[in-house]
């Protein structure tokens, strides 16, 4: 029988302690935001586009991006869509739960190289939580970029996430949002249609902004197809990626595309290097 | 008063040489609809294809167990109409405008007259429907996929 050695067996637990939860909202049918409360003490930060390692007792893990404002104390926010064991489970969290909660991981969105210039925020389906800590850290900045635009995409209206906050920044005059689904009941007065469609009558300089996106990867390779086809460049164009992530530390291997590990290179990633990849089959 | 500057500014012509725009001008008429108004309703003749200049059109599908649906929508410097083209001429969708909209109806009649008298204007024309055609195919296509379904196992 195997041993532990003596080194693992002096090894101190390492697990941290678990998070509360502080309140729970229903975004849509399938999707629930969690706020989340820190350990007593332990003042937490992250910055746009990071994510944290979820478990709800006995399910395992999974990533979920942090989808509040990252200049704000108080709850860490996460919008989980319930889609297998592990998700579920924290969707069907209540006030009071408690929840395994590892992070910060990750690289995050380049809203600094962006300043000075357009940008384009363009998130499907359960992409829109990811981007959303960049919107707000780009509307608390506003006077540093030019023209923002938001373009978000989803199945139906029904599935759409934050409609109370999209109405909002809707009513804004310095941002534009454009809001798409794939198909709607009459009465629906937004459009009705696909993402990638969208760039090619928004309006914003190409030869200067920088977009953000996150959604389906079909989404997103349909997007980049878009937004080159206007002329941006892939140098200036940012995803978020997720495969199959297990460790979030680079240990394990199984977010790895191509020479990159998302937890780790990821899942913030300039389009530029990985395109070759993206494309490949195998990986 | 010519239609020929609206039709010069509308995206669908841009770059079509001034002699086919005045062409096209005799086929042309300024129209607009009420929010809620249709342009066009499933299974009637379809005689006429729109320019948008303003506002949203909704493409809409009635089904019996689930009211209307909207297929697509269409807004400034979009195309509503194929049926024209190709018999039996018929519209396959209804059309209204969910936004008041201002539009050039073209007479497809007269357009597909001019396009039987000059093939070059013809094959300019069938060129710009074709990409047309191939732009909504491929977003279709897309929509097909599902891509925001559950079948992504991805909560990230």
């Amino acid at each position: 029988m195997h041993q532990l050695s003596e080194h693992a067996l002096a090894r101190p637990w390492t697990e941290p302690a678990p998070w509360r939860v502080t309140a729970t909202r229903r975004e849509s049918a399938d999707t629930v935001t969690l706020e989340l409360e820190p350990p007593s003490g332990e003042v937490f930060e992250f910055r746009p586009g990071q994510f944290n390692m979820l478990g709800a007792l006995g399910t395992g893990e999974v990533p979920i991006s942090i989808s509040g404002d990252p200049a704000t104390g108080g709850p860490v926010l996460h919008t989980i869509r319930d889609v297998g064991m592990a998700t579920h489970a924290l969707c069907a969290l209540e006030p009071g739960d408690r929840v395994g909660v590892r992070g910060p991981y990750g690289t995050w969105w380049p809203l600094e190289e962006a300043e000075g210039a357009d940008v384009m925020i363009i998130a499907g389906g359960i992409g829109l939580p990811p981007v959303r800590p960049a919107v707000y850290h780009l509307l608390a900045r506003r006077d540093r970029y030019q023209r923002v635009v938001l373009l978000y995409g989803a199945r139906t209206p029904a599935d759409l996430l934050f409609t109370d906050e999209l109405a909002d920044w809707r009513s804004r005059f310095d941002l534009d949002v454009q809001v798409t689904v794939d198909a709607a009941p009459s009465g629906w007065r937004g459009d009705v249609g696909v993402v990638p469609d969208l760039i090619a009558t928004t309006r914003f300089d190409p030869a200067t902004a920088t977009a953000f996106m996150v959604g389906p990867e079909i989404m997103m390779r349909f997007t980049v197809r878009a937004l080159r086809s206007v002329g941006v460049p892939d140098d200036r164009i940012f995803l978020s990626m997720e495969r199959n992530m297990q460790c979030a530390v680079a240990m394990c291997g199984h977010c790895q595309l191509g020479p990159f590990l998302v937890c780790r290179d990821g899942p913030v990633f300039c389009h530029q290097p990985l395109a070759r990849w993206l494309s490949l089959r195998e990986v | 008063m010519t239609l020929e500057p609206l039709l010069r500014e509308h995206p669908f012509l841009k770059g079509l040489e001034p002699e086919y725009l005045t062409l096209l001008a005799g086929c042309a008429m300024n129209v607009r609809f009420r929010e809620g108004a249709f342009l066009f309703r499933e299974g009637e003749a379809a005689d006429q294809c729109f320019l948008i200049r303003e506002g949203k059109i909704a493409l809409e599908i009635a089904a019996a167990d689930r009211g209307s649906i909207i297929v697509e929508t269409l807004a400034a410097g979009d195309v509503a109409g194929f049926s024209w083209l190709l018999g039996p001429h018929r519209w396959q969708f209804d059309g209204r405008a969910v936004e008041p909209v201002r539009a050039i109806a073209l007479d497809g009649v007269c357009l597909r007259g001019k396009c039987a008298d000059d093939p070059r204007l013809g094959f300019e024309l069938m060129q710009r429907f074709a990409r047309l055609a191939i732009q909504r195919l491929q977003a279709t296509r897309l929509r097909l996929l599902d891509v925001y379904g559950n079948a992504r196992a991805s909560a990230l």
